[in-house]
């Protein structure tokens, strides 16, 4: 999609696809950057995210079986790699968090981080250029999920009642606030949470592939441009893309790690003694 | 003048989130201007205090697109 308003853009002159000739400007970037058809035509499901998702599947599960493979007591760098990403989020994230009997979770966290973690760098990487969390899709399924996890390890700890009741109404608080407290904490807990799990990997994903687009399209709107005086300016967009493809980097690993910490809290917030 | 009231309404939300973020690094600042030792305790916090408070503002960007 970046290719075509690319092409529409420096077409301006002769008229692009989807400009209009007689007011030819910079058509900023709009949410239908993010609308890719079907890989054969038309507009079935087999697109380039969902191409990209199978890509990344695929690499988690060949960096982690790789890196093991060996088992040396003395690691070589692939293994030290994989143990290093392994028991980042084992100890710092599983251990830390959840606690007591956290070695269950370990798996789906790692899991988790890797794979969310992969897809968010295809927005950068050379060649791919599309962060596949930006399709609202695939963070639902993430965060539904992780509502299904943790609401089950609640329900299957307390019995559905007495999670409920350890949610709904927190010891040590009087009696009055419970008519307040009670449906926030419900609303809360079991309603708001998977959606703000889902929406702000999404909206970061999002918001960033955008400005990416903003500053690459409009450097090259600029350099293709008749004004001179746009043509030398035009690479400080690029600088500017340059910097914030940095930023975004940092962006994309602290979200993925955000959404496994969070995913570590609910499910140690779902099974805490509340006495 | 062009545009969408969208707009209007993610600037304002933009405001009470950046002052959220400057909030919660102040506060890491402080912690560990008070006791240096403290830096890699604080930091997971700081960083999930942020993406926390940041993404308020992001679904403002992202609304401000999709509706």
């Amino acid at each position: 999609m970046a290719l075509t308003a690319l092409g529409s853009v420096l077409s301006a002159e002769e008229g692009g696809e989807a400009v209009d000739p007689s007011k030819a400007g910079f058509v900023p970037p709009n949410s239908l950057e993010f609308a890719y058809p079907d890989i054969f035509g038309g507009d079935g499901w087999l697109t380039k995210p969902v191409l990209q998702i199978v890509l990344a599947v695929v690499v988690v599960f060949l960096f982690f079986f790789l890196s093991s493979r060996k088992r040396a007591m003395v690691p070589g760098k692939f293994q030290f790699a994989g143990e290093g990403v392994y028991g980042f989020i084992r100890n710092g994230v599983g251990r830390d968090v959840i606690g007591h009997g956290f070695e269950k979770f370990v798996p789906y966290l790692v899991t988790l981080f890797a794979f969310i973690y992969v897809n968010n760098v295809m927005g950068i990487f050379p060649g791919l250029n599309f962060p596949t969390m930006s399709r609202i899709g695939f963070p639902i399924v993430l965060a539904l999920l992780t509502w299904g996890i943790y609401n089950y390890v609640g329900i299957r700890k307390f019995g559905v009642y007495g999670y409920f009741k350890n949610m709904m109404f927190p010891p040590g608080v009087p009696k009055p606030v419970y008519i307040l407290l009670a449906p926030i904490e419900f609303v809360s807990t079991f309603l708001v949470r998977p959606v703000t799990l889902a929406l702000r990997l999404f909206a970061n994903m999002f918001a960033g592939h955008l400005l990416l687009l903003v500053f690459m399209l409009g450097g090259a709107y600029m350099l293709a441009n008749e004004s001179l005086l746009l043509n030398v300016l035009s690479p400080f967009a690029f600088v500017t893309a340059i910097a914030l493809t940095f930023f975004e980097a940092l962006i994309q690993l602290l979200q993925a790690y955000i959404f496994t910490l969070l995913t570590a809290l609910y499910i140690a917030g779902a099974m805490a003694e509340e006495h | 003048m062009e545009g969408t009231l969208n707009l209007v309404g993610y600037g304002l939300g933009a405001a009470g989130a950046s002052i959220g973020v400057g909030l919660i690094f102040a506060a890491y600042i402080n912690g560990v201007a008070r006791q240096p030792e403290a830096r890699g305790m604080l930091q997971p916090i700081a960083f999930l205090g942020f993406a926390l408070a940041e993404a308020l503002a992001l679904f403002g960007l992202v609304l401000a697109f999709v509706l």
